[in-house]
């Protein structure tokens, strides 16, 4: 090539400008999942089967991401939403979360659902150092850094919870004979260790202890066994829909023992309603979230916030379901997490980035919980408030109880 | 139906050692995701053609296929788990105790015909993973929760993948099954079990030892699914009861159905189907949903359902069957000698 001074020019510039974008791509830092343009999510959910109640936080999560991409994105970027239903199933977990992981080759995994969807996952996804971020369970085992440095929980743990319920009982109900049903599977399992651990030497107080399938389609029959065994508090680790089943069983048979619920059910549209509100008076119950129905939140500004964004993003959703609110609030702290990522989108730093939060205020939280994180601290949140049912929707007492989990 | 062409035989396995080790030129194309579905593939034909030994070859229907498969996972990962096997060494056993286990059921269900013996089979199904949830025995099974194992690691520091190294053992493992069974049906043990298949009285007469040659049919049937079963034990790197359901037994039946009953070729040709089906059944929803606009929800039942129904009238000897009656109009449409010549060949080879 006969080299006059425009091909001179032409390739000096060229070069000049080649030389030039390089610098400004060193800057920036992906992995598979991020571009310039997008950030893939994965995300497994419940839609349909038996926890299907819990499809509305999918719903609600696919929602504000596409509100955060109508307001521009995550410094610049579009969130590409990937959410797929596993029927609350482990095996089709598994199958999901490898097409998300291989084939849409997604950035992370937020907020996936279930203690034996995600255990199912667990060891995979840590061997393919993919970020598990804020699982939508609160199994203890989710904080556990050192062997699973992928996964983060972000709940309040379920263990803490039923050790705050143990002691609850201990201190307010005379000659308590406990009554306990229970999911027979890790979540249900991480609760009764904590209630045995909370009970200390007074376990000997819980009279039956029983448990049901998550395929089955009712427990009235494990109903009927805890009222014959003369309980007087009745413990119900049970997601939503046997949560319901079950108290209104136990109305029904005419069994009225101090019922102490676990969180994951404390919902007053997938639980309590179901289970028909008179027979739910004075359930308790652990709390972190703000309800929708409880009426103080009726003029707080972050609810007020968030009520519009249920009008602009979930028209036909229900305004007294705390799912949303929940949703609402893991999705905030996500995105928090992205932005705090700038343009150094790999996988490492946004673990990096997940476990350096610093009493950060999510909303929907209850005035006095934030969300801390640390490389030696993987549960975001770790307090939470009593509150017992009374009339249609729930009353907090008490303090925040501050805890620190094992 | 007459038996593969050979040299097609050939030149298909040649095709599948040699494609993968593609890989790093085509890394997109023959990517891990691909491989590790091709593993299924090959597994769930495995699964199909045990299925087919029972069903196709000697006339037995089994609605619980899906029962040996579970044994043989089930099988498989306890030993894996519990005492440390090598992946490769369960394999064998897993074979041994879906055999015995097949055997076992085969006994009482000789005095069982038609949709007495589909509804026995269909009671097996069932009451598996059940059992597979016993209280009794979670600390072996794992219970709901199952059991999470590893992918077998590449051997001697071949330069493979997990996936690559997966397939080729699915794939070897395939090949012996698949002679195996091609030997013991062009033996005459596989006439005898054809022969109780087409006439089960003349047969009896004739002086075949029928309740040995059924049962053993079983259990020979049972340790192929639960080898299939063991093999996915290593692929998927994970057991729990609910991925055993009495809906596995359908799809192994469609797949039968599909490929080509009394096919061996047919079994592969099924495998693959309802594999591929599964897989898609998902993106076919979600298209129809968001792309198409309909408010249709299609799940993997629908997909199946569609198909089958469009199979049956198109091609109702399956696949296999479909293809075969193709070639042999386009031979009889070369002329009427074509036609003679084609009559001829089938009379020969039968």
């Amino acid at each position: 090539m006969k080299t006059n001074r425009r091909t001179f020019v032409g390739g000096l510039s060229a070069a000049a400008m080649l030389s030039g974008s390089r610098v400004a791509f060193a800057q920036k830092k992906y992995d598979d999942g991020a571009t310039d343009k997008e950030i893939k999510i994965g995300h497994t959910n419940p839609y349909s089967g038996p926890a299907s109640s819990y499809g509305v936080i999918g719903k609600a999560e696919q929602a504000y991401w596409k509100g955060v991409n109508d307001r521009g994105g995550i410094n610049g970027r579009m969130i590409n939403f990937i959410s797929l239903d596993d029927g609350y199933s482990p095996p089709k977990t598994v199958e999901m979360v490898r097409q998300l992981v291989e084939q849409d080759k997604v950035l992370c995994l937020f907020n996936t659902l279930g203690t034996p969807t995600n255990t199912a996952i667990h060891k995979y996804v840590n061997q393919k150092k993919i970020p598990h971020l804020f699982v939508a369970t609160g199994a203890s085992k989710w904080g556990h850094y050192k062997e699973f440095p992928w996964t983060m929980g972000y709940q309040p743990d379920y263990h803490t919870e039923a050790v705050i319920y143990a002691k609850h009982i201990l201190a307010n109900i005379k000659d308590a004979k406990i009554a306990v049903l229970m999911q027979n599977d890790d979540y249900g399992k991480d609760y009764w260790e904590g209630f045995k651990d909370g009970l200390g030497k007074e376990v000997s107080r819980v009279v039956k202890h029983v448990t049901y399938e998550v395929t089955d389609p009712t427990v009235d029959s494990q109903v009927i066994q805890l009222k014959d065994s003369g309980a007087n508090v009745f413990f119900n680790i049970s997601i939503p829909k046997f949560a319901a089943q079950s108290m209104r069983k136990a109305a029904n048979i005419d069994w009225k023992p101090a019922i102490y619920l676990n969180n994951v059910s404390g919902q007053v549209t997938t639980t309590m309603k179901p289970a028909g509100f008179e027979n739910v008076q004075g359930v308790i119950t652990a709390a972190w979230l703000k309800d929708p129905t409880d009426h103080q939140w009726d003029n707080d500004e972050e609810m007020k916030t968030w009520r519009e964004w249920m009008a602009k993003y979930n028209p036909n959703g229900n305004l007294g379901d705390v799912n949303y609110v929940y949703a609402y609030s893991v999705c905030y702290l996500m995105e928090q997490t992205l932005k705090k990522c700038g343009d150094n989108l790999t996988r490492e730093n946004l673990m990096h980035q997940a476990a350096s939060h610093q009493k950060l205020r999510v909303p929907g939280l209850l005035p006095g919980i934030t969300v801390s994180t640390g490389p030696t601290d993987y549960y975001p949140v770790q307090a939470l408030q009593l509150q017992r049912f009374k009339g249609e929707t729930w009353e907090l007492f008490g303090d925040i109880m501050h805890a620190e989990s094992s | 139906m007459p038996a593969f062409p050979k040299t097609w035989l050939w030149g298909l396995l040649a095709a599948a050692f040699l494609i993968p080790l593609l890989r790093p030129l085509l890394p997109d194309l023959v990517s891990d995701y691909r491989l590790f579905l091709v593993s299924t593939m090959i597994i769930a034909s495995i699964a199909v053609l045990g299925l087919n030994l029972l069903t196709g070859f000697n006339g037995q229907i089994s609605l619980g296929h899906s029962a040996f498969y579970a044994v043989g996972a089930y099988t498989a990962a306890i030993l894996m788990d519990k005492l440390d096997m090598p992946y490769y060494a369960t394999l064998p056993i897993a074979a041994v105790v879906c055999f015995i286990v097949g055997y076992l059921f085969g006994l009482p269900a000789l005095k069982l015909e038609g949709h007495y013996l589909a509804l026995a089979t269909f009671a097996l199904a069932l009451s598996v993973p059940q059992i597979l949830k016993y209280k009794w025995l979670e600390d072996l099974t794992g219970g709901v929760q199952g059991i999470v194992l590893s992918k077998p690691e590449v051997p001697f520091g071949l330069p493979l993948t997990e996936d690559q190294w997966l397939y080729y053992y699915c794939l070897v493992i395939m090949v012996l099954l698949y002679w195996a069974a091609a030997n013991i049906l062009n033996s005459r043990s596989g006439r005898a079990m054809m022969a109780i298949r087409d006439q089960y009285l003349a047969a009896d007469t004739m002086g075949i030892d029928t309740s040995l040659y059924k049962t053993v049919t079983f259990g020979i049937s049972a340790a192929y699914t639960g080898i299939a079963g063991a093999l996915s034990a290593s692929a998927i790197a994970f057991v729990a009861p609910d991925s055993f359901n009495f809906f596995l037994s359908i799809k192994f039946l469609i797949g039968l159905v599909v490929g080509g009953v009394g096919s061996l070729a047919g079994s592969v040709v099924g495998g693959i189907f309802y594999v591929l089906v599964d897989n898609s059944a998902q993106a076919l929803s979600t298209f129809v949903k968001n792309d198409l606009g309909l408010p249709f929800d299609l799940s993997a039942y629908t997909v199946f359902g569609i198909l089958l129904i469009v199979l049956m009238y198109l091609m109702p000897m399956g696949v296999v069957g479909g293809v075969y009656y193709l070639a042999r109009s386009m031979r009889t449409m070369r002329g009427p000698q074509a036609k003679e010549q084609a009559t001829l060949k089938q009379r020969v080879s039968g």
